[in-house]
């Protein structure tokens, strides 16, 4: 593909387009409604023509990459496939008044109760509000429910959180937000808690831990319960992210395995599209003793009827406007309804199954900083291509000329030159085939003739960009020249 | 049952004797054994297309339908032009992730930029992010940027801002050791002038809503001015849909104007999706948080676009990131940005200038009622306003349902003293009819 820049909206207006039109004003027309020193001038924006805009949309969404483009094995963001009837079933509801009352948004009201009912049976919780509307905005209001818990104790002493270094930038900025001090321990090597660490952390200042499992390494943490022990015999509570849930539906319960409150990326397990960047959803969940704080209102029933519960004398308050993203709970509750319980473990299994399988064929090939069973997603770097000058970011540019969306580069934070791959179930072993004979055949590339690779993407309508000078002369904003 | 795993049973077993393993079970020994479920899920089991189809449509009679609303306080039901639900069809951008690779994401990054700069001029200010959850967020955001660029602990905020707004704003305030302070409405339904002089000593800013919850317009000049004399920053919560009648907030100098997008081509859809706007000076950017898009060049000179400043971010930065923010609302700003570049400069001045005829059209038809008064009769409004009638609002809006509309919104739902207080909303998709129709049933009440 020949690099070219694209237009933007602004360099195609044409003075006196325009792409709407309204029905005439059916009222008398007042004069002098606004005070002349409040009211506003025509607004700068462009104007064009309906044709124009449908053009440039769509000519904008050719320059760009989806899971319905092609494989996107993002390690830790699960880009499985978005099935196309979810898409279709938040329409019934578009014109519903977050603000109506009760007894004409039972179906609504019935939805959000059900889909709490599901996400508890999935992960062993007791109770999940709706309203977080993204993971980090759960891994906030979950935080928030572990302070009211020590605060309804008066154990005010409990300022600090544990978050091994392994985890997700998310995490610590999270806790921050919450208002804590955080504790980082190193993990172990695979990127599992280091169990002496988190004994020497732990004390009277611990509200809690947060704990990625499988971990970002994508590997179970088998001393999970001496963990929780640990940190429960302290006085402090569990925080489980949910990113990779995907690895464990129908195996085993966040809940069961000692956690305290939760969120799940209804983004990333449940099949809800991602937008290119939101919106996503971030429902957390809680054990019976931290219910009482949760989000208000919550959806309650009875016999039949479903209500918003707003008296809940102890409630951390709310954290978005209304219910959250309700559209994503659709789409979430249809996926839910179409795998069913043994649906969601068949989607597990077969995640993990994905990632072990293209961890087994890469293994001559590629570095292996772990070399035993992963969950949904396994890390791998280029080993030997390093002394051919070529790092994670080529092979990544490499991959996008070969038609994939690159892994997750240089995350976990712990390992050397990371390279995050997570294929989740949607895919078939004959993509996934594809896929490897493809980083084979890069790295045969990169040994021969590495300017080759440092020369990728090629095929991209723009080359790499240069992000320092984006950073150091920020331009946010087209302006007129 | 759909399962959308394409492997056959005998590809999932060559692909296990690839990894070296006989069985599934065998991919999971890393998991203690007494955790593991014993027992399926409790959920049901897969259910076909054509079922969950069915399961959707009883849902949905258990909704009642809803023609006629006017029914605002945070959520309004404006015309969707049909190019905005076909082009979001484009699974290119619904199906992709963060554009974190930019050479395959230029048409998610542009479609940013873009956005950032239409917010600009929407707002008259200098610098957008790439939106936040919703507009409540936005303002509990702008909370936190006023006491990092001013050092200060304290933020007052106008009682005029929606509860939701409020509530999620001490959430977080609470979290961050911020001292909230609401400052009053005065008997006209707008800042107590007074009441911001007397509580300035050592605040960050002023958040103040525009309109406000109650519909109710300020002279911005004259608290912009006020505040900045004060030596606190303005933020201003804004309606964006009024700013094709009313002021910008660049245009009085505000420092930061944040509110929800959705009133721009999102549905109401129960609440969400909505998309929360926050626009600064120049001199904020670095507090700005979230995901912003720069423009730049690639390797050959050809004009490029990134996410940038990132070392703001939760994932450089960690626990020391402006905000934790990761995913937001990227899709909803681009229908967004679709919406304002459909109605352009006159359409959206048509479209505000329908919103304010016809509410003050309802308003005054209303205001005839025996009983029945506006509670703001001397303030300016855009297309919200309260009357207060000598009647509980409960038989006023049964009265309204009784004639198949919803009616306003009783002000009971959010504080339970005001028992008589209803907030009506009039957009463009409400008839002259459906106005009388409404004035007519509240004329009948016994």
């Amino acid at each position: 593909m020949a690099r070219s820049s694209y237009p933007l909206l602004f360099e195609r207006s044409i003075k006196g387009h325009r792409g709407s039109d309204l029905p005439a004003l059916d009222v008398p027309m007042m004069e002098n409604i606004i005070p002349e020193n409040m009211k506003g001038d025509v607004l700068p924006l462009p104007e064009l023509a309906e044709v124009d805009i449908a053009r440039h949309y769509t000519n904008l969404s050719r320059r760009n990459f989806g899971v319905d483009n092609g494989f996107y094995p993002l390690g830790s963001c699960t880009m499985k496939y978005n099935p196309k009837i979810n898409e279709e079933m938040p329409g019934l509801f578009a014109d519903m008044h977050p603000l109506m009352d009760e007894d004409m948004a039972q179906g609504a009201l019935k939805l959000m109760y059900d889909l709490d009912k599901s996400l508890c049976a999935i992960t062993g919780m007791d109770k999940f509000t709706l309203q977080p509307s993204a993971g980090a905005h759960g891994e906030f209001t979950g935080l928030n429910l572990i302070r009211a818990y020590h605060e309804s104790r008066n154990d005010t002493a409990r300022t600090e959180i544990i978050v091994p270094d392994a985890a997700h930038g998310t995490n610590p900025a999270s806790a921050a937000m919450a208002g804590f001090k955080i504790r980082e321990i190193k993990s172990a090597p695979d990127g599992s808690v280091d169990i002496e660490a988190l004994k020497a952390a732990v004390g009277p200042q611990t509200a809690g831990l947060m704990l990625t499992n499988p971990s970002t390494l994508g590997l179970f943490e088998t001393h999970i319960k001496e963990v929780a022990e640990i940190v429960h015999n302290a006085g402090g509570l569990l925080y489980y992210d949910g990113a990779n849930l995907n690895a464990i539906m129908g195996i085993v319960r966040p809940g069961d395995m000692g956690f305290d409150t939760m969120h799940i990326n209804l983004h990333k397990t449940f099949s809800t599209p991602h937008g290119g960047g939101g919106p996503g959803s971030g429902p957390v969940g809680c054990k019976k003793e931290l219910e009482k704080f949760l989000p208000r209102p919550v959806v309650v029933e009875n016999d039949g009827v479903y209500s918003l519960d707003f008296d809940r004398p102890e409630s951390v308050g709310k954290v978005r406007s209304f219910f959250g993203n309700f559209g994503v709970m659709v789409r979430a509750y249809a996926y839910i309804l179409s795998l069913g319980a043994n649906g969601l473990k068949e989607a597990s299994e077969n995640a993990v199954l994905n990632a072990n399988y293209v961890f087994a064929r890469l293994k001559n090939t590629y570095g292996i900083p772990h070399d035993r069973i992963c969950m949904h997603e396994c890390v791998i770097n280029p080993g030997e291509l390093e002394k051919n000058g070529i790092h994670t970011t080529d092979i990544a540019k490499a991959l996008i000329d070969r038609g994939y969306h690159p892994p997750t580069i240089y995350f976990p934070l712990i390992v050397h030159e990371a390279m995050m791959i997570e294929p989740t179930e949607s895919e078939s072993k004959a993509t996934l085939d594809e896929f490897v004979d493809a980083l084979i055949d890069i790295a045969r590339v990169a040994k021969e003739n590495p300017d080759a690779i440092h020369a990728c993407p090629v095929t991209t309508p723009v080359g790499r960009p240069d992000e320092t000078t984006a950073a150091r002369k920020p331009i946010v904003k087209w302006t007129q020249e | 049952m759909k399962s959308y795993v394409p492997n056959t049973v005998e590809e999932r077993q060559a692909m296990l004797e690839t990894i070296g393993v006989k069985s599934m079970d065998d991919l999971f020994t890393d998991i203690p054994a007494d955790l593991k479920l014993d027992k399926p899920l409790n959920l049901e089991d897969g259910k076909s297309e054509i079922e969950v189809r069915r399961i959707f449509k009883a849902l949905d009679e258990m909704n009642k339908p809803t023609p006629t609303i006017f029914r605002g306080a945070g959520a309004y039901r404006h015309y969707i032009p049909s190019m905005i639900p076909q082009m979001m069809m484009r699974s290119e951008f619904y199906t992709a992730y963060t554009p974190y690779q930019a050479e395959m994401s230029q048409g998610m990054l542009q479609s940013i930029f873009e956005y950032q700069t239409l917010i600009c001029e929407i707002t008259g200010l200098d610098v957008s992010n790439a939106s936040v959850y919703d507009g409540a967020t936005a303002a509990a955001e702008s909370m936190l940027m006023l006491r990092d660029s001013k050092r200060k602990k304290k933020v007052l905020y106008s009682e005029g801002l929606h509860p939701d707004v409020k509530e999620v704003m001490h959430t977080y305030a609470h979290c961050a050791g911020i001292e909230l302070v609401e400052i009053p409405l005065n008997k006209d339904g707008v800042t107590d002038r007074e009441a911001l002089k007397a509580n300035a000593e050592n605040a960050a800013g002023y958040i103040a809503a525009q309109p406000n919850f109650y519909g109710c317009l300020d002279n911005m000049d004259e608290v912009s001015e006020l505040v900045h004399e004060l030596n606190m920053l303005l933020v201003a919560y804004v309606n964006p849909m009024s700013l094709g009648v009313v002021k910008r907030p660049g245009d009085y100098k505000a420092d930061i104007a944040i509110g929800d997008t959705q009133p721009l081509g999102l549905p109401l859809s129960y609440g969400g999706p909505y998309c929360g706007f926050m626009a600064a000076t120049q001199k904020l950017i670095r507090n700005l948080p979230g995901r912003i898009v720069g423009q730049t060049v690639d390797s050959e000179g050809t004009r490029t676009f990134v996410l940038t400043l990132q070392a703001r971010e939760q994932h450089i930065r960690r626990e020391k990131a402006s905000s934790n923010i990761c995913s937001n609302q990227m899709l909803c700003a681009i229908m967004s940005s679709m919406y304002l570049a459909i109605m352009g400069p006159q359409g959206m001045k048509e479209v505000a200038m329908q919103n304010l005829q016809k509410a003050h059209y309802l308003a005054n038809e209303i205001a005839k009622v025996n009983g029945t008064k506006l509670r703001y009769p001397n303030t300016p409004f855009f297309n919200e306003f309260v009357v207060d009638s000598d009647k509980c609002s409960c038989k006023i809006n049964k009265a309204a349902k009784e004639a198949g509309i919803v009616g306003g919104l009783r002000l009971s739902h959010f504080d339970k003293e005001d028992k008589n207080g209803v907030l009506y909303c009039a957009t463009e998709c409400n008839t002259r009819e459906e106005m009388d129709k409404l004035v007519k049933a509240l004329g009948g009440i016994e």
